[in-house]
């Protein structure tokens, strides 16, 4: 699946977007934010505060809770600050 | 041509250019007897947040969920008021105080659905349209934080 990450999220993680593979332990939102904080210290200081990250799956607004299988495009943000 | 689409237009545009709000009036209402209202709010970069003084603004946004956030909640505007037309228009870029943002129009028979629809839109791009601030000072570059303020306006639509 591709992830997506924007605002200082994007720029914590040192990437706007990349493929990745995680393991199929791995079933929710918030399972794959703590999977992907033990990655790297880059990761770990993005979602340092898992409940202020926002999530997208295929461009709709998801919460921590929902599945992730299917996905094709995850994204996470800030709270949106547009308008 | 369906009747929905003959009866309320909709115009959704992200782009860097500035827009002509006179001319996006023009454009919504040309050939039309059977529009009595159009609203327009305008967001403006300002030059003042709080205690500190702006020297510009970048924003940023999630191309493709920006268009379809914005497109879920000019539907369900169009579900809950009698408009005419909407139109709204999102600046992307780096800003100078006193530089357009953003842009909404909407058109009705009659002013209070016009006034109603502006606001829930505006209340709803703030909150859930993926778009974020980056704000340039004298003491240097950070990401605005969102305000409390604006989700508790957003809420007050859901209430019954």
């Amino acid at each position: 699946m591709k992830l997506k990450y924007f605002a200082w999220v994007r720029e914590r993680v040192g990437k706007a977007e990349e493929t990745i593979d995680p393991p199929a332990t791995v079933r929710t939102v918030e399972e794959l934010i703590a999977w992907l904080s033990a990655q790297s210290e880059a990761y770990a200081y993005a979602f340092e505060k898992p409940k202020v990250i926002r999530t997208a799956i295929d461009h709709a607004h998801v919460k921590a809770d929902a599945a992730i299988a299917g996905a094709r495009e995850i994204a996470f943000f800030p709270p949106m600050t547009g308008g | 041509m369906s009747s929905a689409a003959t009866t309320c237009p909709v115009a959704i545009r992200i782009q860097q250019d500035d827009f002509d709000i006179a001319r996006e009036i023009a454009v919504l209402t040309k050939s039309r007897t059977d529009i009595g209202a159009v609203v327009s709010f305008s967001g403006i970069c300002r030059a003042d947040e709080d205690s500190s003084k702006i020297a510009a603004l970048t924003l940023e946004h999630y191309p493709g969920m920006a268009e379809a956030e914005i497109k879920r909640h000019v539907d369900e505007a169009i579900s809950r008021w009698p408009l005419n037309g909407v139109t709204v228009i999102h600046r992307v870029g780096r800003f100078e105080p006193g530089q357009n943002i953003v842009l909404v129009l909407t058109a009705s028979q009659h002013r209070r659905a016009a006034f109603e629809a502006a606001e829930f839109l505006m209340d709803y791009l703030k909150t859930s349209a993926p778009f974020w601030k980056k704000e340039e000072s004298a003491t240097g570059t950070g990401w605005v934080e969102a305000h409390a303020r604006d989700d508790e306006a957003a809420a007050r639509w859901t209430k019954s």
